[in-house]
């Protein structure tokens, strides 16, 4: 009986009803959105992946098929290599400046501000303008080359833009300039996180400055490390934009990297299967990377 | 560390400081010599650029090469220069960025004060957007967009950008709002008032720096695309990171470094405005859409 | 004004169960005191009666509403937060007159009671400042007028004092109840602190881990509480527990205490215990004093000699530790008359107020001592 009467109670007011709904009502258009430009749209980029079509969709089922068929091409297989080396290098830098950057800045210095600015701001331009920046500056023959041996070394010579075992290093170049300011930003609020006694604790001890960074400081960055690398691994397995300005992927396909092969086989030549064969790769070496690092992140965080 | 600040210092002391500065200043030039490089270029006359170098002053600076870019240089079959797309830039991130902050917004205040169950399954799932690389669901979308319609078009843009962008607004919203004390939003319900009342009177007039993050981001993010921008876009409804592209990568036969790198920087105005006028914001944007769970 | 009625009511959050059967009933213009530890479930069950959470079994009434699918709006209630929960980017007066908007009350009756509401807090010349703009005792007066301005039929506060440092916190005490005294609506009132509890309540409920251990007066819970956990919470210093078993000694049952030297005293019990039983003597440290205190009857004082451990003046008495059954024992006395650390000091011990407690389950077990 009692039951009976909270029930009416419950149901009385529809206004209440809508009041209880609400927030469910607010985000189900993003739910849904979230379902069909996210979830649908990767299993419909796995299925044609197994499928048969070429310039147009054919859902005929054939497996793993075109899988076969990709690592079999040497452009992919180019593309996954450059992708190792680019990657790594890109990373590897980024890392290193980035890290320098930040302890330097660290030291109280004058003009800080100003100085963090210059470093940070290529961040806020498109790739496209980088791309167009350095494509311009290492321009063999008007570029760098010319600026060398004006300044008198005559037989300096650079043409990384136009040779194919060179071309991937430029790309890894422009990169850098733009994405350096970022680490260094993510290490500088790392360092700035640190609890400052720590420091005065071990200076007390007698430890000398580059003794405190390489025991105490740098391995207390550990998450920072960790976080920065997988957004720069995130950063250069999209990368597309630097490639398409810099080198649009030459010469031939010496600097083709996994985002560029897909466009290329996907929008350019027609292979739509094999375009999303490629896609696929990507998103699973971009999963291999991130779910566990979210996985790690979220654990973390529910331990308190 | 703080030896610095007291006035003596040690000789060998005042070189290390030296040093730093010394370092730190080269990889400020290091930072800033593409964008000189890119400034003076654009406006030398073309002779001063074959016979000159990268670093050399204009001798004669012209305006010229300017003017060209915004307005007659040749891009795609058109000799109408970059101003049209640079428009179309503006047509699609201005609506986009709007519509992508305000519904992440709301969602965010949904995930952080209203959850329900499966509202942090929803979330944890939507994260994954910001993950993906776009290229696994541009197939899907360009067929989706031709169905609908929209395909070339600048409404379809918005649409993608929308859609990709709710990801990251909702991840700083509602990251935001996390740091809100609940209590706050209990006090207003017992004062009576509702889920809007709330988000309007108590949420939004606090909420202004995560605006400012959000709306900074999302411009920069949509105005520098060039993947969706190339895929989904034709002729004459490109931005103009892709008509910067295809300006720079014309197989004309005469180069003309200057109206590239006047268009160049063209571009970049608004992200680069943006960056200096807020970039206190535009920071915070970047190390919390970062990593951040 | 109204009652409050807790009936049986649980709380689980998942598999976790934070309230465990709740029964608690106060009558209209009451002053209840929630208080435990902790982690104990209060501020839990204060947001069951608000309405910002949902309940998992049971049932509340207000008045003589079912509230239990009511939303707070509906309640009539009006809460005072320990964070204050003032809105931010509103000014004061804007803080206190949110709710009464959001319920459509006529301006011209906003004003006045805000008027009203500001003078009986003394906050007419902060009206137009922001919270961040006041100091933690003004912003407190501030949360308290936005409750009071909605005159609800409950108040309901969640440690409301504990951000104030502690003189603030014994002035605003006094406030609060003050208040209660001139609004005279009914409040429930959350804190962890026994000195607020027993200093403000009408009615006392100790929490333990989702659990009311007893729900009783002020004068209940200190002198007559029901088990161990009750007796060691309230009162400062904490209840003296000594371990004990009961014997025969020539026609009388009683229990003995030995002192760190050996020396054995008998109290004698009359009630039925069994001889050889085990079990927990609590004595308050009050009632351990020195001689010259003056205890009321002298046939239920019973006098024993200890050497004195520590001693720790406190100003108006002298906290004195000595060692009785191996167990460190708090006394309570008059300076002057206290010995010194190393001393040996004579106790005079009312055993009217000696209460037993099961040594397992920590249950009161009956029979004073007479
Ligand atoms: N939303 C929730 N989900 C899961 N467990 C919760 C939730 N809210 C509270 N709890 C748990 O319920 C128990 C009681 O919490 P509550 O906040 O009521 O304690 P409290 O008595 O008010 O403590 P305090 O004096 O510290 O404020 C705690 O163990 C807490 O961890
Ligand atoms: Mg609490």
């Amino acid at each position: 009986m009692a039951e009976l009467m909270r029930t009416a109670e419950r149901s009385y007011n529809p206004f209440t009803i809508l009041e209880r709904v609400m927030p469910k009502l607010v985000v189900a258009p993003s739910f849904v959105a979230m379902l069909i430009f996210i979830y649908g749209f990767i299993l419909w980029t796995v299925y044609i992946s197994m499928s048969k079509s070429t310039f147009l969709p054919n859902y005929d089922f054939v497996g793993l098929v075109q899988y076969v068929r990709l690592w079999k091409i040497d452009r992919w297989y180019v593309a996954c290599k450059n992708l190792l080396l680019y990657g790594g290098l890109f990373i590897a830098f980024c890392t290193a400046i980035g890290l320098l950057l930040a302890i330097f800045l660290d030291q109280k210095i004058r003009l800080e501000g100003a100085l963090r600015s210059i470093y940070l701001y290529p961040l806020s331009l498109s790739f496209v303008v980088t791309g167009t920046a350095w494509r311009w500056m290492l321009n063999p023959g008007l570029g760098l080359e010319r600026l060398v041996r004006e300044m008198g070394w005559q037989s300096f010579s650079f043409d990384w833009l136009v040779n194919s075992d060179m071309a991937i290093y430029t790309i890894v170049i422009a990169a850098v300039w733009q994405s350096t300011g970022f680490v260094m930003a993510m290490f500088l609020a790392g360092l700035r996180g640190i609890d400052n006694s720590i420091i005065k604790a071990a200076q007390v001890d007698g430890a000398s400055l580059p003794r405190i960074y390489l025991k105490i400081v740098i391995p207390s960055l550990r998450p920072v490390f960790f976080g920065s690398f997988i957004i720069l691994t995130h950063i250069a397995i999209k990368s597309f934009d630097l490639v398409v300005v810099l080198t649009r992927g030459g010469p031939g396909y010496s600097t083709d990297l996994p985002a560029t092969f897909m466009y290329a086989y996907a929008f350019t030549r027609g292979r739509l299967a094999l375009g999303a064969a490629s896609a696929t790769m990507m998103f699973m070496m971009v999963m291999a990377i991130i779910v566990p690092y979210l996985y790690s992140e979220l654990r973390s965080k529910a331990n308190g | 560390m703080d030896s610095t600040s007291t006035g003596t210092m040690s000789l060998p002391q005042m070189i290390g400081r030296a040093s730093l500065y010394a370092i730190l200043f080269l990889f400020a030039l290091y930072f800033l010599a593409p964008l000189f490089i890119m400034v003076i270029t654009s406006v030398k006359p073309m002779d001063e650029i074959r016979t000159g170098t990268l670093i050399a002053l204009p001798k004669a600076p012209t305006l010229e090469p300017w003017l060209k870019a915004w307005g007659s240089a040749t891009i795609g079959v058109a000799n109408e220069g970059i101003k049209g797309f640079f428009m179309n830039s503006l047509r699609i991130a201005i609506p986009a960025v709007l519509i992508s902050t305000l519904i992440g917004a709301v969602n965010g205040y949904v995930l952080s004060k209203w959850k329900f169950k499966g509202s942090d399954t929803f979330f944890a799932m939507l994260l994954m957007g910001c993950f993906i690389p776009f290229q696994v669901i541009l197939l899907p979308m360009a067929r989706t967009l031709g169905v609908l319609g929209l395909s070339g078009t600048v409404s379809g843009l918005v649409l993608v950008h929308t859609v990709y962008g709710l990801a990251f607004t909702t991840l700083f919203f509602r990251n935001f709002y996390v740091g809100i004390p609940d209590e706050l939003v209990n006090a207003a319900k017992i004062d009576g008032a509702g889920f809007w009342r709330i988000f309007w009177k108590i949420m939004l007039p606090v909420s202004k720096p995560i605006f400012m993050v959000t709306i900074i981001w999302q411009t920069t993010q949509i105005w520098n695309d060039f993947l969706f921008g190339v895929c989904f876009s034709t002729g004459e409804t490109q931005p103009v990171t892709v008509a910067l592209n295809n300006l720079v990568n014309t197989s004309a036969s005469v180069k003309e470094y200057n109206v590239d790198m006047a268009a160049a920087i063209i571009a970049a105005l608004p992200t680069l405005f943006v960056y200096f006028a807020a970039g206190k914001y535009f920071v915070r944007g970047l190390t919390a859409g970062a990593v951040k769970g | 004004m109204a009652s409050l009625v807790i009936d049986e009511v649980f709380k689980r959050f998942g598999s976790v169960e934070v309230l465990k059967g709740i029964n608690i009933c106060i009558e209209p213009g009451e002053f209840l005191v929630l208080v435990g530890p902790s982690g104990c479930g209060k501020s839990t069950l204060l947001n069951l009666i608000a309405g910002l959470d949902s309940i998992s079994a049971g049932e509340i009434r207000i008045g003589d509403r079912v509230v239990n699918a009511i939303p707070p709006k509906d309640r009539d209630i009006a809460m005072v937060f320990q964070s204050y929960a003032l809105y931010p980017n509103m000014t004061i007066r804007k803080n206190l007159s949110f709710g009464l908007e959001t319920r459509k009350v006529p301006k011209a009756e906003i004003e006045q009671q805000i008027e009203k509401v500001a003078e009986i807090l003394q906050i007419e010349n902060l009206l137009d400042r922001k919270p961040s703009q006041l100091s933690g005792g003004q912003r407190q007066r501030v949360a308290m007028g936005r409750a009071i301005a909605r005159d609800p039929l409950i108040f309901l506060f969640d440690e409301p004092l504990s951000n104030l440092d502690a003189k603030l916190r014994v002035e605003m005490r006094a406030e609060i109840k003050k208040l209660h005294k001139r609004l005279g609506t009914t409040i429930v009132y959350v804190t962890h602190d026994q000195i607020e509890a027993m200093t403000m309540a009408d009615r006392i409920a100790i929490m333990k881990d989702g659990v009311v251990q007893q729900f009783d007066t002020p004068n209940g819970v200190y002198s007559n509480p029901s088990n161990l956990f009750v007796a060691g919470f309230i009162g400062s210093p904490s209840m003296n527990f000594i371990p004990v078993s009961f014997e025969q000694q020539e026609r009388s049952l009683g229990v003995v205490l030995t002192n760190s030297k050996g020396q054995e005293c008998f109290i004698p019990v009359n009630s039925d215990f069994v001889p050889g039983q085990r079990a927990v003597m609590g004595i308050r440290p009050e009632n351990i004093t020195d001689t010259n205190a003056g205890l009321g009857n002298r046939q239920q004082i019973v006098e024993l000699e200890s050497e004195v451990r520590v001693i720790e003046p406190t100003g108006p008495d002298t906290l004195v530790h000595v060692e009785l059954n191996s167990t460190e024992v708090i006394c309570r006395s008059c300076p002057e008359f206290a010995g010194d650390a190393g001393a040996s000091m004579k106790l005079a011990l009312d055993t009217s107020k000696i209460l037993f407690f099961d040594e397992e389950s920590g249950e009161r077990l009956d029979g004073r001592l007479s």
